[in-house]
Protein backbone atom coordinates (compact mmCIF):
# COMPACT_ATOMS: atom_id res chain seq x y z
CA UNK A 1 0.00 0.00 0.00
CA UNK A 2 2.77 1.93 -1.07
CA UNK A 3 1.96 4.51 -3.94
CA UNK A 4 4.53 4.16 -7.13
CA UNK A 5 7.42 6.79 -7.05
CA UNK A 6 6.76 10.16 -8.99
CA UNK A 7 8.02 13.36 -9.19
CA UNK A 8 6.27 16.33 -7.49
CA UNK A 9 6.01 20.27 -7.58
CA UNK A 10 4.66 22.57 -5.10
CA UNK A 11 2.49 25.17 -7.58
CA UNK A 12 2.77 28.36 -5.98
CA UNK A 13 0.39 30.66 -7.92
CA UNK A 14 -2.49 29.45 -10.17
CA UNK A 15 -0.61 30.68 -13.37
CA UNK A 16 2.43 28.55 -12.27
CA UNK A 17 0.21 25.19 -11.86
CA UNK A 18 -1.85 25.59 -15.34
CA UNK A 19 1.96 25.84 -16.71
CA UNK A 20 3.22 22.15 -14.94
CA UNK A 21 0.39 20.87 -16.45
CA UNK A 22 0.89 22.05 -19.88
CA UNK A 23 4.67 21.17 -19.94
CA UNK A 24 3.70 17.49 -18.07
CA UNK A 25 2.03 15.47 -20.11
CA UNK A 26 0.77 12.99 -17.06
CA UNK A 27 0.36 15.19 -14.35
CA UNK A 28 -1.57 15.14 -11.61
CA UNK A 29 -3.32 18.12 -9.55
CA UNK A 30 -3.71 17.30 -6.21
CA UNK A 31 -5.59 19.17 -3.53
CA UNK A 32 -6.85 17.53 -0.22
CA UNK A 33 -5.55 13.92 -1.38
CA UNK A 34 -8.38 12.34 0.29
CA UNK A 35 -9.72 10.28 -3.04
CA UNK A 36 -6.45 10.71 -4.61
CA UNK A 37 -3.57 9.75 -2.11
CA UNK A 38 -5.69 5.89 -1.45
CA UNK A 39 -6.02 5.35 -5.30
CA UNK A 40 -2.30 5.93 -5.37
CA UNK A 41 -1.45 3.92 -2.83
CA UNK A 42 -3.55 1.21 -3.94
CA UNK A 43 -1.70 2.00 -7.61
CA UNK A 44 -5.04 2.70 -9.26
CA UNK A 45 -3.59 6.11 -10.43
CA UNK A 46 0.26 6.53 -10.83
CA UNK A 47 1.10 9.91 -12.15
CA UNK A 48 4.55 10.63 -13.11
CA UNK A 49 4.29 14.51 -11.54
CA UNK A 50 2.06 15.68 -8.75
CA UNK A 51 1.57 19.13 -8.95
CA UNK A 52 0.46 20.12 -5.56
CA UNK A 53 -1.78 23.71 -5.15
CA UNK A 54 -2.42 23.21 -1.47
CA UNK A 55 -0.39 25.94 -0.54
CA UNK A 56 -1.88 28.51 -3.15
CA UNK A 57 -3.91 31.02 -0.87
CA UNK A 58 -5.86 32.14 -3.87
CA UNK A 59 -7.37 29.32 -4.39
CA UNK A 60 -9.09 29.44 -0.99
CA UNK A 61 -11.66 31.56 -0.42
CA UNK A 62 -15.83 31.94 0.13
CA UNK A 63 -16.70 35.26 -1.12
CA UNK A 64 -20.41 36.09 -1.11
CA UNK A 65 -21.83 37.89 -4.68
CA UNK A 66 -25.65 38.90 -5.43
CA UNK A 67 -26.87 35.74 -6.81
CA UNK A 68 -24.10 33.25 -5.68
CA UNK A 69 -21.74 32.41 -3.31
CA UNK A 70 -18.11 31.81 -4.59
CA UNK A 71 -15.79 28.97 -3.44
CA UNK A 72 -12.06 28.79 -4.38
CA UNK A 73 -11.39 25.10 -5.49
CA UNK A 74 -8.91 24.62 -3.05
CA UNK A 75 -11.60 25.72 0.20
CA UNK A 76 -11.01 22.81 2.85
CA UNK A 77 -14.42 21.40 3.26
CA UNK A 78 -14.43 22.18 6.95
CA UNK A 79 -14.22 25.62 6.16
CA UNK A 80 -17.16 25.93 4.18
CA UNK A 81 -18.84 23.78 7.02
CA UNK A 82 -18.39 26.50 9.71
CA UNK A 83 -18.98 29.66 7.54
CA UNK A 84 -22.28 30.93 8.66
CA UNK A 85 -22.91 33.46 6.61
CA UNK A 86 -22.85 30.72 3.84
CA UNK A 87 -25.11 28.06 5.54
CA UNK A 88 -27.98 31.27 5.67
CA UNK A 89 -27.50 31.82 1.60
CA UNK A 90 -26.99 28.23 0.36
CA UNK A 91 -27.89 25.80 3.32
CA UNK A 92 -27.86 22.74 1.18
CA UNK A 93 -24.33 23.10 1.26
CA UNK A 94 -24.03 22.46 5.07
CA UNK A 95 -26.65 19.74 5.11
CA UNK A 96 -24.41 18.01 2.51
CA UNK A 97 -20.73 17.95 3.92
CA UNK A 98 -23.02 17.03 7.52
CA UNK A 99 -22.52 13.17 5.55
CA UNK A 100 -19.21 13.90 4.23
CA UNK A 101 -16.14 12.00 5.81
CA UNK A 102 -15.25 12.08 9.11
CA UNK A 103 -13.75 15.62 10.57
CA UNK A 104 -10.20 14.30 9.73
CA UNK A 105 -10.94 14.17 5.88
CA UNK A 106 -13.07 17.19 6.19
CA UNK A 107 -10.14 19.22 7.69
CA UNK A 108 -8.22 18.40 4.66
CA UNK A 109 -10.31 17.37 1.84
CA UNK A 110 -11.33 20.29 -0.53
CA UNK A 111 -14.71 21.11 -2.35
CA UNK A 112 -13.19 21.65 -5.79
CA UNK A 113 -11.58 17.92 -5.21
CA UNK A 114 -14.73 16.52 -4.30
CA UNK A 115 -16.32 17.72 -7.37
CA UNK A 116 -13.28 16.68 -9.84
CA UNK A 117 -13.30 13.09 -8.88
CA UNK A 118 -16.61 12.94 -9.35
CA UNK A 119 -17.30 10.00 -7.36
CA UNK A 120 -21.19 9.41 -8.46
CA UNK A 121 -22.15 8.91 -4.90
CA UNK A 122 -20.45 12.12 -3.44
CA UNK A 123 -22.30 14.42 -1.42
CA UNK A 124 -20.44 17.44 -3.27
CA UNK A 125 -20.99 16.64 -6.48
CA UNK A 126 -24.69 15.83 -5.87
CA UNK A 127 -25.60 19.63 -4.23
CA UNK A 128 -23.86 21.02 -7.50
CA UNK A 129 -26.08 18.89 -9.63
CA UNK A 130 -29.37 20.05 -8.33
CA UNK A 131 -28.40 23.52 -7.72
CA UNK A 132 -27.15 24.08 -10.87
CA UNK A 133 -23.49 25.65 -9.84
CA UNK A 134 -21.16 26.34 -12.40
CA UNK A 135 -17.29 26.17 -12.20
CA UNK A 136 -14.46 27.74 -14.12
CA UNK A 137 -11.86 26.26 -14.89
CA UNK A 138 -8.46 27.71 -16.28
CA UNK A 139 -5.58 26.42 -17.83
CA UNK A 140 -2.59 28.65 -19.75
CA UNK A 141 -4.50 29.29 -22.50
CA UNK A 142 -7.50 30.86 -20.71
CA UNK A 143 -10.43 30.28 -18.62
CA UNK A 144 -14.00 29.09 -19.55
CA UNK A 145 -17.07 28.19 -17.49
CA UNK A 146 -19.12 25.01 -17.60
CA UNK A 147 -22.17 23.87 -16.12
CA UNK A 148 -22.44 21.16 -13.22
CA UNK A 149 -24.22 19.60 -15.94
CA UNK A 150 -21.96 19.89 -18.60
CA UNK A 151 -19.20 19.12 -15.97
CA UNK A 152 -20.10 15.82 -14.80
CA UNK A 153 -19.09 13.41 -17.73
CA UNK A 154 -19.32 9.91 -16.12
CA UNK A 155 -18.17 8.05 -13.18
CA UNK A 156 -14.50 9.98 -11.67
CA UNK A 157 -15.10 11.26 -14.84
CA UNK A 158 -15.85 14.80 -15.64
CA UNK A 159 -14.61 17.48 -18.62
CA UNK A 160 -11.61 18.96 -17.11
CA UNK A 161 -8.58 18.70 -19.83
CA UNK A 162 -5.89 17.17 -18.69
CA UNK A 163 -4.12 20.92 -18.60
CA UNK A 164 -7.18 22.63 -16.83
CA UNK A 165 -7.41 23.22 -13.16
CA UNK A 166 -10.67 23.60 -11.61
CA UNK A 167 -10.18 27.47 -10.20
CA UNK A 168 -13.75 28.39 -8.29
CA UNK A 169 -17.30 27.54 -8.33
CA UNK A 170 -20.39 29.32 -8.03
CA UNK A 171 -23.19 28.42 -5.95
CA UNK A 172 -26.60 29.76 -7.29
CA UNK A 173 -28.25 31.86 -4.16
CA UNK A 174 -32.13 31.46 -4.33
CA UNK A 175 -33.70 34.84 -3.77
CA UNK A 176 -37.03 33.61 -2.44
CA UNK A 177 -37.74 34.21 1.29
CA UNK A 178 -39.39 30.88 1.85
CA UNK A 179 -36.77 28.39 0.56
CA UNK A 180 -35.86 25.45 2.31
CA UNK A 181 -33.36 22.40 1.80
CA UNK A 182 -32.29 19.24 2.76
CA UNK A 183 -30.32 16.42 2.09
CA UNK A 184 -30.31 12.52 3.14
CA UNK A 185 -28.53 9.08 2.46
CA UNK A 186 -28.36 5.53 3.49
CA UNK A 187 -24.71 4.24 3.86
CA UNK A 188 -23.43 1.16 5.28
CA UNK A 189 -21.70 3.89 8.05
CA UNK A 190 -21.94 7.59 8.53
CA UNK A 191 -18.94 9.34 6.85
CA UNK A 192 -19.23 6.34 4.21
CA UNK A 193 -20.24 6.65 0.51
CA UNK A 194 -23.79 6.81 0.11
CA UNK A 195 -25.73 3.80 -0.87
CA UNK A 196 -28.05 6.19 -2.83
CA UNK A 197 -28.34 10.05 -1.18
CA UNK A 198 -30.86 12.45 -2.11
CA UNK A 199 -31.61 16.75 -1.66
CA UNK A 200 -33.92 19.06 -2.76
CA UNK A 201 -34.52 22.46 -2.77
CA UNK A 202 -38.21 24.26 -2.71
CA UNK A 203 -38.94 27.69 -2.43
CA UNK A 204 -42.84 28.47 -1.14
CA UNK A 205 -45.01 31.40 -1.54
CA UNK A 206 -46.91 33.63 0.88
CA UNK A 207 -49.70 30.84 0.84
CA UNK A 208 -47.63 28.30 0.81
CA UNK A 209 -47.68 27.52 -2.90
CA UNK A 210 -44.03 26.21 -4.43
CA UNK A 211 -42.89 29.02 -6.74
CA UNK A 212 -39.66 26.39 -7.37
CA UNK A 213 -38.25 23.57 -7.19
CA UNK A 214 -34.79 20.98 -7.25
CA UNK A 215 -34.05 17.88 -6.72
CA UNK A 216 -31.70 15.32 -7.02
CA UNK A 217 -30.27 11.53 -6.18
CA UNK A 218 -26.59 10.35 -5.96
CA UNK A 219 -25.41 6.59 -6.39
CA UNK A 220 -28.43 6.36 -8.57
CA UNK A 221 -26.50 6.59 -12.15
CA UNK A 222 -22.72 7.10 -13.44
CA UNK A 223 -23.28 11.04 -12.44
CA UNK A 224 -25.43 12.84 -9.99
CA UNK A 225 -28.95 13.16 -11.62
CA UNK A 226 -30.46 16.46 -11.28
CA UNK A 227 -34.53 16.46 -12.39
CA UNK A 228 -35.28 19.47 -13.67
CA UNK A 229 -38.80 18.58 -15.49
CA UNK A 230 -40.19 16.34 -12.92
CA UNK A 231 -39.30 19.38 -10.44
CA UNK A 232 -41.31 22.25 -12.49
CA UNK A 233 -44.54 19.53 -12.07
CA UNK A 234 -44.30 20.30 -8.51
CA UNK A 235 -44.30 24.29 -9.37
CA UNK A 236 -47.69 25.67 -8.55
CA UNK A 237 -48.86 23.04 -6.36
CA UNK A 238 -48.86 22.81 -2.29
CA UNK A 239 -46.22 20.03 -2.34
CA UNK A 240 -48.61 18.17 -0.61
CA UNK A 241 -47.49 14.39 -0.04
CA UNK A 242 -48.99 12.84 -3.47
CA UNK A 243 -47.66 15.57 -5.84
CA UNK A 244 -44.03 14.51 -4.24
CA UNK A 245 -44.64 10.95 -3.98
CA UNK A 246 -45.53 10.93 -7.94
CA UNK A 247 -42.13 13.12 -8.61
CA UNK A 248 -39.95 10.40 -6.70
CA UNK A 249 -41.42 7.82 -8.21
CA UNK A 250 -40.92 9.04 -12.27
CA UNK A 251 -37.41 10.21 -10.66
CA UNK A 252 -36.30 6.25 -9.74
CA UNK A 253 -37.77 5.11 -13.31
CA UNK A 254 -34.99 7.41 -14.62
CA UNK A 255 -31.87 6.00 -12.64
CA UNK A 256 -29.64 3.34 -13.45
CA UNK A 257 -27.89 2.42 -10.02
CA UNK A 258 -25.65 -0.78 -10.38
CA UNK A 259 -25.89 -3.99 -7.91
CA UNK A 260 -22.43 -5.08 -5.48
CA UNK A 261 -22.23 -6.58 -2.47
CA UNK A 262 -23.95 -3.69 -0.40
CA UNK A 263 -26.81 -3.29 -2.47
CA UNK A 264 -28.92 -4.99 -4.98
CA UNK A 265 -29.90 -2.11 -8.24
CA UNK A 266 -33.45 -3.03 -7.22
CA UNK A 267 -32.97 -1.63 -3.48
CA UNK A 268 -30.69 1.26 -4.81
CA UNK A 269 -33.86 2.04 -7.03
CA UNK A 270 -36.18 1.79 -3.91
CA UNK A 271 -34.33 3.86 -2.26
CA UNK A 272 -34.02 6.64 -4.98
CA UNK A 273 -37.98 6.75 -4.54
CA UNK A 274 -38.08 6.52 -0.56
CA UNK A 275 -35.01 9.33 0.06
CA UNK A 276 -36.19 11.66 -3.05
CA UNK A 277 -39.58 11.84 -1.01
CA UNK A 278 -37.77 12.49 2.33
CA UNK A 279 -35.70 15.40 1.06
CA UNK A 280 -38.19 16.97 -0.54
CA UNK A 281 -40.84 16.41 2.19
CA UNK A 282 -37.91 17.89 4.71
CA UNK A 283 -37.41 21.05 2.42
CA UNK A 284 -41.08 21.81 2.38
CA UNK A 285 -41.15 21.63 6.32
CA UNK A 286 -38.54 23.94 6.30
CA UNK A 287 -39.63 26.52 3.92
CA UNK A 288 -42.78 26.51 5.63
CA UNK A 289 -41.22 27.32 9.03
CA UNK A 290 -38.68 30.16 7.22
CA UNK B 1 16.95 3.88 -9.62
CA UNK B 2 17.37 5.62 -6.64
CA UNK B 3 14.70 7.95 -6.19
CA UNK B 4 14.83 12.17 -6.46
CA UNK B 5 14.84 13.86 -2.95
CA UNK B 6 13.00 16.76 -1.80
CA UNK B 7 14.02 18.68 1.47
CA UNK B 8 11.44 19.15 4.02
CA UNK B 9 11.43 20.74 7.33
CA UNK B 10 8.32 19.87 9.31
CA UNK B 11 7.59 20.83 13.15
CA UNK B 12 7.04 18.10 14.98
CA UNK B 13 5.71 18.70 18.66
CA UNK B 14 7.71 21.69 18.52
CA UNK B 15 10.99 20.64 17.31
CA UNK B 16 12.11 21.20 13.80
CA UNK B 17 12.82 18.22 11.72
CA UNK B 18 15.01 18.76 8.69
CA UNK B 19 15.20 15.63 6.27
CA UNK B 20 15.63 14.82 2.50
CA UNK B 21 12.91 12.56 1.58
CA UNK B 22 10.93 10.56 -1.40
CA UNK B 23 7.87 12.20 -2.88
CA UNK B 24 5.89 9.40 -2.40
CA UNK B 25 6.72 8.97 1.63
CA UNK B 26 3.22 9.20 3.44
CA UNK B 27 3.50 11.70 6.89
CA UNK B 28 2.62 8.35 8.82
CA UNK B 29 6.47 6.54 7.34
CA UNK B 30 8.29 10.17 7.94
CA UNK B 31 7.04 10.00 11.68
CA UNK B 32 7.67 6.19 12.58
CA UNK B 33 10.52 5.33 10.39
CA UNK B 34 12.70 8.33 10.04
CA UNK B 35 11.78 10.17 13.17
CA UNK B 36 10.84 6.89 15.11
CA UNK B 37 8.26 8.30 16.24
CA UNK B 38 6.23 5.28 16.77
CA UNK B 39 3.29 6.32 18.90
CA UNK B 40 1.69 7.04 15.81
CA UNK B 41 0.14 3.86 14.37
CA UNK B 42 -0.44 2.97 10.69
CA UNK B 43 -3.34 0.95 10.58
CA UNK B 44 -5.15 0.64 6.58
CA UNK B 45 -2.84 3.10 4.74
CA UNK B 46 -6.10 4.44 3.05
CA UNK B 47 -7.81 6.27 5.40
CA UNK B 48 -10.43 4.31 6.56
CA UNK B 49 -8.87 3.08 9.81
CA UNK B 50 -8.18 6.69 11.74
CA UNK B 51 -5.11 4.92 13.47
CA UNK B 52 -2.50 7.19 12.01
CA UNK B 53 -4.27 10.19 12.81
CA UNK B 54 -2.11 13.74 13.70
CA UNK B 55 -2.42 17.24 14.09
CA UNK B 56 -1.88 19.19 11.13
CA UNK B 57 -1.40 23.16 12.12
CA UNK B 58 -4.15 22.05 15.08
CA UNK B 59 -6.38 20.39 13.23
CA UNK B 60 -6.95 16.43 12.91
CA UNK B 61 -5.95 14.92 9.84
CA UNK B 62 -5.22 11.14 8.59
CA UNK B 63 -1.24 10.98 8.61
CA UNK B 64 -1.79 8.38 5.51
CA UNK B 65 -3.29 10.66 3.30
CA UNK B 66 -0.82 12.77 3.38
CA UNK B 67 2.64 12.87 1.54
CA UNK B 68 5.72 14.01 3.75
CA UNK B 69 6.79 16.87 1.29
CA UNK B 70 3.11 18.31 1.58
CA UNK B 71 3.61 18.80 5.31
CA UNK B 72 6.90 20.87 4.24
CA UNK B 73 6.58 24.44 6.51
CA UNK B 74 3.87 22.82 8.91
CA UNK B 75 3.57 21.93 12.32
CA UNK B 76 2.76 18.01 13.10
CA UNK B 77 1.32 17.59 16.74
CA UNK B 78 1.60 13.36 17.45
CA UNK B 79 0.51 11.26 20.09
CA UNK B 80 3.99 12.13 21.36
CA UNK B 81 2.96 15.56 21.63
CA UNK B 82 0.18 15.67 24.13
CA UNK B 83 1.76 14.33 27.38
CA UNK B 84 3.90 17.13 29.40
CA UNK B 85 7.39 17.36 28.67
CA UNK B 86 8.55 14.80 31.84
CA UNK B 87 6.22 12.35 30.70
CA UNK B 88 2.75 12.85 32.82
CA UNK B 89 0.18 11.75 30.83
CA UNK B 90 -2.51 14.29 29.82
CA UNK B 91 -6.00 15.07 31.52
CA UNK B 92 -7.03 13.11 28.43
CA UNK B 93 -4.56 10.29 28.88
CA UNK B 94 -5.31 9.59 32.14
CA UNK B 95 -8.47 9.32 31.56
CA UNK B 96 -8.50 7.07 28.95
CA UNK B 97 -6.78 4.77 32.03
CA UNK B 98 -9.12 5.67 34.02
CA UNK B 99 -11.73 4.20 32.34
CA UNK B 100 -10.30 1.63 30.23
CA UNK B 101 -10.56 3.38 27.01
CA UNK B 102 -8.54 0.93 25.49
CA UNK B 103 -7.53 -2.76 25.05
CA UNK B 104 -4.65 -3.76 22.31
CA UNK B 105 -4.47 0.08 22.10
CA UNK B 106 -3.97 -0.32 18.27
CA UNK B 107 -6.75 2.13 17.59
CA UNK B 108 -5.81 4.69 20.96
CA UNK B 109 -3.38 7.60 19.16
CA UNK B 110 -5.69 7.88 16.83
CA UNK B 111 -8.55 8.27 19.16
CA UNK B 112 -6.36 10.28 21.84
CA UNK B 113 -6.19 13.18 18.53
CA UNK B 114 -9.24 12.97 17.49
CA UNK B 115 -11.00 13.35 20.90
CA UNK B 116 -8.05 16.26 21.94
CA UNK B 117 -9.05 18.02 18.53
CA UNK B 118 -12.27 18.00 19.86
CA UNK B 119 -11.88 18.86 23.69
CA UNK B 120 -9.66 21.74 22.20
CA UNK B 121 -12.16 23.18 20.29
CA UNK B 122 -15.31 22.33 22.41
CA UNK B 123 -14.39 21.76 26.18
CA UNK B 124 -17.65 20.54 27.02
CA UNK B 125 -18.88 17.95 24.01
CA UNK B 126 -22.31 16.48 24.27
CA UNK B 127 -22.22 12.50 23.77
CA UNK B 128 -23.50 13.12 20.05
CA UNK B 129 -20.47 15.34 19.67
CA UNK B 130 -17.82 12.74 21.00
CA UNK B 131 -19.25 9.75 18.71
CA UNK B 132 -18.64 12.19 15.70
CA UNK B 133 -15.82 12.78 16.45
CA UNK B 134 -14.39 9.82 17.15
CA UNK B 135 -16.73 8.33 14.46
CA UNK B 136 -13.56 8.63 11.53
CA UNK B 137 -11.23 5.86 14.26
CA UNK B 138 -12.30 2.50 14.01
CA UNK B 139 -12.04 0.34 17.34
CA UNK B 140 -12.11 -3.56 17.24
CA UNK B 141 -11.92 -4.32 20.74
CA UNK B 142 -13.85 -1.53 23.18
CA UNK B 143 -17.31 -1.21 21.59
CA UNK B 144 -16.25 2.20 22.00
CA UNK B 145 -18.67 3.03 25.42
CA UNK B 146 -14.96 3.01 27.48
CA UNK B 147 -13.56 6.04 24.95
CA UNK B 148 -16.07 7.69 25.08
CA UNK B 149 -16.36 7.45 28.74
CA UNK B 150 -12.73 8.43 28.66
CA UNK B 151 -13.63 11.67 27.00
CA UNK B 152 -16.39 12.59 28.77
CA UNK B 153 -14.25 11.84 31.95
CA UNK B 154 -11.36 14.11 30.71
CA UNK B 155 -14.37 17.20 29.72
CA UNK B 156 -15.96 16.99 33.50
CA UNK B 157 -11.85 17.25 34.64
CA UNK B 158 -10.88 20.28 32.24
CA UNK B 159 -12.50 23.22 33.93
Amino acid sequence: MKSAPFDYARAASLAEACELLARHGDAKLIAGGQSLVPMMAMRLVRPAILVDINEIAALKFVKPEKDAIRTGACTRQCAVERDDALAARVPLLRQALAWVGHTQTRNRGTVGGSLAHADPSAELPLAAQVLGATIVLRSAKGSRTLDAGKFFAGPMSTSIRPDECLEEIHWPVWSEKRTGSAFTEIAIRHGDFAMVAACAQVALDSRGRCTRAAFGLGGAAGTPLAFPKIASRLVGTALDDEAIDDASADAAKETDPGSDLHATKEYRRHLARVLAARALREARERAKES
Amino acid sequence: MSEKLHPVSVEVNGVRREAQVPARLSLVDFLRDELRLTGTHVGCEHGICGACSVMLDGEPVRSCLMYTVQADGHKVTTVEGLAKPDGTLSILQDSFCETHGLQCGYCTPGMLIAAQALLDANPHPSEEQIRDAIGGNLCRCTGYQQIVEAVKLAAERTK
